[in-house]
């Protein structure tokens, strides 16, 4: 199976921060944000996201992870898998800018699932999305607000993400 | 995860995974919204050929917490009174669409019988077969034991090294057995106390301890002693003289529960039989995590309900 590097360590830390700038820049009161992870890799980038939207503003806005497994519409399809743990952003999401954050953006159907989820914890303000990489294919009718890099890819393939949080090493792969 | 027939064959990390989403859906009862979408359109069924309000209404809730629909047959006043068969009843459920059927029954190996003879598509979820298994019971202890011994840091955690002591009629005492497998394989050190009629004969092939002795089995106090009900219903023949020489030597009498000190948990499958096989003071007492176990049953039948549910169109 070859596999090419698409994004290197020190490609997804300046995507990164270049992706923190655009958020900080699409809603200046930085106080309203709140940042949600999807696990695994989404939950390592929100984090990320935090730290870097800390750095420029000052205000390191609330983390929190919103796992979709009971969401999903594809369960009896699906092999047995343990939820993961969400944890509620500080001060919660009513009436807060949600940016909800992934590691890639696929068929739309974990979005859809984060979006259920989502209205069972609250009502925010507004729901962004941001992901590290866009890779088409969508069957639902969701588009990212934040992108970190457009991969346009066959179905066949597959694109690795690794971060060092979950991995140990870092970078984004497509294999075919 | 197609069935849960028991919890003989559950593997140590199939046990803590369904322990871990238990716990995560206890985390999502606190939510403003306690219900998920997880199970709509799933058909949940609680085929109860035996009485049990608890059960029958902790399974009830699991799945109307996971959004699934439930339909309820009683055995009692229903078409068993006219003599259907058990293949017969399923089979007549299922044609109503039910996905996942919750089975109680008067005789060991109902539930198996089931899953396995072919009769039914449906997976099976037992919820007490006679004297054999009461799989639900025993995830809900282990998850009461886990939840006080580690808090937060139950996720991932098995039993390993703990101490109980069960104590009653083992013999008749489906609790007892799925108690014993789970326990076991989640690193418990289980020991069995009973007088020796109410002992199964073959207590020697199971991975446990066993005493006629109860003060002896609590002369070093045991991280959780669990009380088993006296099962009038199931005893047909003396196992032991009189109910009050049997909370003489096998009760948690108060006396037995100040000699335990503050750290041994006391557990009780419900519903107990106040002043024969363990005292008000005991029961009541902060030691005590028998209501908290009710509370339980509900999260650790959402796990199993979600478990079986997974990957039904492979299967």
């Amino acid at each position: 199976m070859a596999s090419d590097l698409v994004l290197s360590e020190s490609d997804i830390q300046r995507t990164t921060k270049r992706i923190a700038h655009e958020i900080v820049e699409g809603s200046p009161d930085a106080s309203s944000l709140v940042l949600l992870g999807i696990p695994t890799r989404g939950a390592v980038l929100a984090e990320r996201l935090a730290g870097h939207i800390d750095d420029i503003t000052g205000v390191r806005p609330p983390v929190g992870v919103l796992d979709t497994t009971l969401y999903r519409d594809d369960l009896d399809q699906s092999p047995l898998r343990a939820p993961h743990e969400t944890t509620e952003p500080e001060g919660g999401i009513d009436d807060r800018v949600v940016v909800l954050v992934d590691d890639v953006l696929f068929s739309g159907r974990t979005v859809r699932a984060a979006l259920d989820a989502l209205v069972d914890l609250g009502r925010p303000r507004a729901v962004r999305l941001a992901v590290l990489v866009d890779r088409g294919h969508r069957e639902l009718p969701i588009r990212a607000d934040y992108v970190g890099k457009n991969l346009p890819s066959n179905l066949g393939e597959h694109i690795y993400v690794r971060l060092h949080e979950v991995d140990d090493t870092e970078g984004v792969d497509v294999s075919r | 995860m197609k069935h849960l027939l028991g919890c003989e064959g559950l593997t140590r990390d199939e046990s803590i995974a369904l322990l871990d989403s238990a716990r995560e859906f206890a985390r999502i009862s606190d939510r403003k919204v306690p219900k998920l979408p997880t199970l709509r359109a799933v058909t949940v069924v609680n085929l109860f050929f035996e009485d049990s309000t608890r059960t029958r209404l902790s399974f009830e809730a699991a799945a109307k917490n996971l959004s699934a629909d439930v339909m309820t047959f009683q055995g009692q006043g229903s078409s068993l009174s006219k003599g259907e068969s058990l293949k017969d009843t399923a089979q007549t459920l299922e044609a109503m669409g039910a996905d996942v059927m919750v089975v109680r029954h008067s005789s060991s190996g109902a539930a198996a019988r089931l899953a396995d003879a072919g009769w039914l598509q449906a997976s099976i979820v037992n919820a007490g077969d006679g004297t054999h298994e009461h799989p639900t019971q025993a995830l809900l202890d282990a998850y009461t034991l886990r939840e006080r011994l580690y808090g937060d840091k139950s996720v991932g955690k098995g039993l390993d090294d703990v101490s109980v002591v069960i104590v009653g009629d083992i013999a008749h005492s489906r609790v007892a057995r799925s108690n014993v497998h789970l326990l076991s394989a989640l690193g418990a050190r289980v020991t069995l106390v009973a007088p020796k009629t109410l002992m199964p004969v073959a207590v020697d092939q199971w991975p446990v301890d066993h005493t006629t002795d109860l003060d002896h089995a609590l002369s070093s106090p045991p991280e959780a002693v669990m009380m088993l009900r006296v099962q009038q219903e199931r005893m047909q023949g003396s196992f032991f003289p009189s109910p009050r020489e049997y909370t003489k030597h096998y009760a948690l009498t108060a006396e037995r529960f100040r000699a335990l000190g503050e750290k041994t948990l006391v557990m009780h499958p419900g519903p107990m039989n106040r002043g024969v096989e363990i005292a008000s003071v005991a029961a009541d007492s902060t030691q005590s995590t028998i209501l908290e176990q009710v509370t339980h049953g509900v999260w650790v039948r959402m796990a199993v309900l979600y478990a079986v549910s997974q990957g039904r169109k492979d299967a």
